[in-house]
């Protein structure tokens, strides 16, 4: 059974932070797992927490009035959710929901926020890092928006 | 030039030569004066040709002009090329026909007409084996432009004198008729003669030679015929040409060089310039069909790199800047058609620059180009 | 050489299967009967009476003879003249034509399959060969990513492929609501998921250029040669024998040089723009 250090310093997003510093983050994080359907963050309450996501797969989504949830985007395995923990008000923005069990590694975001700011040189390399996965995702989601595979049927 | 394969003939046995075409079965086609150019038509006798005239040229500039003596081939070339009867401009491939037992097709008949070429300058002879490098030598081969190239007898012409939009001498390509040909003549004309030094180039012409009254050279005339084409090269080597060197390389290279743009404030996109290369090759191919619906044809004909038509996939044109096409024309002409058929797509003839109503001469771009090119290693 | 490869021949449609909504998957066979053989990544000019023809890659298994598959999605004039044919008409063929998917190149090796939207369509011919001569590969993963669920072609096939290919295949689309539990989000999502090492790996694209592009991108960020990428390109197309010259991208002919090239061959150009 692997402790939640062993975890997170083979952890792609983590490997090369200084042992001391995973540590840390491993005093700031718990296993938690959830069901299909299980809410990991609900639009518009506060964004406590990020998750590694170990096993499964999340949906982020948004509910129109009158409709049905729709999935912009899902996240699986090996990647990271959440980062509305790191800016003012620091509430989700959508609905983050499980779609298969999900084993996650839940990381308490204020607890972090705290010593990010005693810290700046932890608070500059996690800054560095969520930057990259926010890049990365907002990429992907430019990709998405452009419908490609939309019938552009001859003028 | 070894004496033993020249002759010495006078324009009377060359109109006998005309006439043993014409006897022969075969329709002779070569140069003719027609809307104020000389182009290609057919030929009912020497006559036709345009006798005492020459053409001034330059980039958007043709002219003719009266010439102070009476030669027969005394000009340069005009918006024809040979390839108005190899590949013509529009062409039925076939027809087919709907009806309750199903469809059957038509295929449209491969027979071509004899031909003579009267009159092929080095630069269009080394076009037309150019164009047969794409119909002819790759996996398929297109049977009607076989045919007509089977049945057609080419007699070339040295020139004796360039343009300013010659550059045959720097595209290796001339002045002079190297290969193809049956017959290759050479205008000599002065004040005290007016001959034509003959060289023979197949059995087909031996044939034709030996029915027509021919001397052999005498070396003062073939001096005459060696000078005529000499003083062309020199024409040219007073103008402009193009540098070659690694030239695909260099085109691939520039791809994103300012110079395209500048080129694309001044071009029209008009394809006169494709229309009148002797090598350009594109085809579109359309099928028209009849108010039944159930009578349909297919017909090739000759397109441009420069319509929007052409690089079209669903949603729009690949090429849709007038930049990029005009890019896409020099690229492939100068660069590009080397790595797909072994030598340039340009015979330096000068038509894209005689005929382009904004005057735009690939020399000059290339040159720009290779400025630039040279600038940018320089950083 | 015959003047009948610029002639169509006519094929009966023995078969005609909606894929999605404007797509269509058609099994046809020439009125002679006669065999037919193909490599997985040809196409043939597909003819309408009267109207046209556009190229369109077999979508079918190359070791059946008898009968020739191909799935088309009606954009245009012609496709739409296709599409809306029905069992018993008749449609024109000619061909085949094109290069193909470089097996021999692919032995041994772990394999990535890429495609995007109706691109799945060329590579299914690829992927039955694989799955005959299953033995002759490496790992093979199959990432297929679509507008949105009802936008997925072979979409029953997709789950036999799966078992076949140990639960690898893995499906994704742009736009989704709560009915569908799969991936949503752009294909090269898909990539850190594929469980095995992408070295050495060989990947084989199709689908819509831009896909291509960003796809592309990815695999070289992943440490994948460009030699080992392939790709299957679209330009206009009229002839199909290398003598319009309209589906000339750079040196290469399409019909000829391609449809299928290694990223290392067109990268020169690749994200050059109007080429």
């Amino acid at each position: 059974m692997k402790t939640l250090e062993e975890i997170l310093s083979h952890h792609p997003f983590f490997k090369d932070l200084k042992s001391d510093y995973i540590s840390f983050l491993a005093g700031c994080g718990i296993n938690k797992v959830f069901q299909p359907g299980e809410l990991l963050g609900h639009e518009g309450e506060k964004a406590d927490y990020f998750y590694i996501i170990r096993e499964g797969k999340i949906a982020i989504q948004i509910f129109p009035p009158g409709g049905n949830a729709i999935t912009v985007q899902t996240i699986g395995k090996n990647d990271i959710v959440g980062w509305s923990w790191l800016f003012p008000p620091y509430q989700w923005h959508f609905d983050i929901k499980a779609i298969e069990t999900t084993q996650t590694i839940a990381l308490d975001g204020q607890c972090l926020r705290n010593k990010c700011e005693e810290d700046h040189d932890l608070g500059y390399i996690l800054m560095k890092k969520f930057s990259q996965i926010m890049v990365r995702r907002l990429h992907a989601t430019r990709m998405q928006m452009l419908d490609i595979y939309k019938e552009t049927v001859d003028r | 030039m070894d004496k033993m394969t020249r002759f010495k003939i006078n324009i009377k046995e060359l109109e006998k030569l005309f006439s043993h075409f014409q006897d022969d079965g075969y329709t002779i086609v070569g140069p003719m004066i027609k809307d104020q150019a000389i182009v290609y038509d057919e030929l009912n006798s020497i006559n036709d040709l345009p006798i005492g005239w020459t053409d001034e040229q330059g980039p958007g500039i043709y002219r003719l002009k009266k010439r102070e003596d009476k030669a027969l081939f005394g000009y340069n070339v005009g918006p024809h090329s040979w390839k108005k009867y190899l590949f013509p401009s529009r062409r039925k491939l076939w027809e087919a026909k709907r009806n309750e037992e199903g469809i059957t097709f038509k295929t449209e008949s491969t027979e071509a007409k004899k031909l003579v070429f009267l009159g092929i300058r080095s630069c269009e002879i080394e076009a037309i084996f150019i164009q047969d490098k794409v119909f002819l030598e790759g996996q398929f081969v297109d049977p009607y432009y076989k045919n007509q190239r089977d049945n057609t007898l080419m007699i070339t012409v040295n020139c004796t004198q360039a343009g300013p939009t010659c550059f045959c001498q720097s595209m290796n390509t001339g002045p002079e008729t190297k290969r193809g040909f049956d017959l290759s003549l050479t205008e000599i004309i002065n004040e005290k003669e007016h001959y034509f030094v003959v060289e023979v180039g197949s059995e087909k012409g031996q044939a034709y030679l030996n029915n027509i009254e021919t001397t052999p050279c005498e070396t003062a005339e073939m001096n005459a015929a060696r000078e005529g084409i000499n003083n062309a090269r020199e024409q040219m080597k007073q103008g402009l040409g193009i540098d070659t060197t690694d030239i695909n390389k260099m085109l691939y290279r520039n791809m994103e060089s300012p110079q395209w743009d500048k080129v694309a404030d001044r071009c029209l996109s008009c394809a006169n310039c494709t229309l009148v290369c002797p090598t350009c090759f594109c085809s579109d191919t359309e099928d028209i069909t009849d108010l039944t619906g159930d009578h349909t044809e297919r017909w090739k004909s000759w397109d441009s790199c420069f319509n929007q038509d052409h690089s079209h996939v669903h949603g729009g044109a690949v090429r849709d800047s007038t930049k990029s096409r005009y890019r896409q024309w020099m690229t492939h002409k100068l660069g590009s058609w080397i790595d797909q058929f072994g030598s340039s797509g340009c015979v330096g003839c000068g038509r894209c620059v005689t005929w382009c109503p904004v005057g735009i001469d690939i020399r000059e771009e290339v040159a720009a180009l290779r400025l630039k090119d040279e600038s940018e290693e320089d950083k | 050489m015959s003047v009948n490869i610029l002639q169509p021949e006519m094929y009966r449609i023995m078969s005609k299967k909606r894929e999605a909504e404007n797509s269509f998957t058609f099994e046809l066979q020439s009125l002679e009967q006669k065999p037919v053989k193909f490599s997985p990544g040809q196409f043939n000019m597909l003819y309408a009476f009267g109207i046209g023809e556009v190229p369109i890659s077999f979508s079918g298994d190359p070791t059946i003879q008898n009968s020739i598959v191909h799935t088309i999605k009606a954009v245009g004039k012609v496709t739409q003249a296709l599409s809306r044919m029905e069992e018993g008409e008749l449609m024109g063929v000619r061909g085949p034509f094109g290069n193909s998917w470089p097996i021999t190149k692919l032995r041994n090796k772990d394999l990535i399959i890429i495609a995007g939207g109706i691109g799945l369509a060329p590579l299914r011919p690829l992927i039955y060969y694989l799955l005959h001569h299953r033995k002759e590969f490496g790992k093979i993963s199959i990432l297929y990513g679509a507008r949105d669920p009802l936008d997925l072609i072979f979409y029953d096939e997709l789950e036999t492929w799966s078992k076949e290919f140990d639960d690898q295949v893995m499906i994704t689309v742009d736009f989704a609501d709560e009915s569908w539990s799969g991936h949503v989000g752009v294909v090269t999502n898909l990539i850190s998921e594929i469980p095995f090492s992408l070295k050495d790996s060989v990947a084989l694209l199709c689908g819509p250029e831009l896909m291509l592009r960003f796809t592309i991108r990815e695999l070289l960020q992943k440490n994948i040669a460009m030699k080992d990428i392939y790709l299957s390109m679209e330009r206009n197309m009229k002839c199909a024998i290398g003598h319009c010259g309209r589906c000339q991208y750079v040196q290469n002919f399409l019909c000829k040089d391609g449809p299928v090239f290694s990223y290392s061959r067109v990268e020169p150009f690749f994200n050059k723009k109007e080429v």
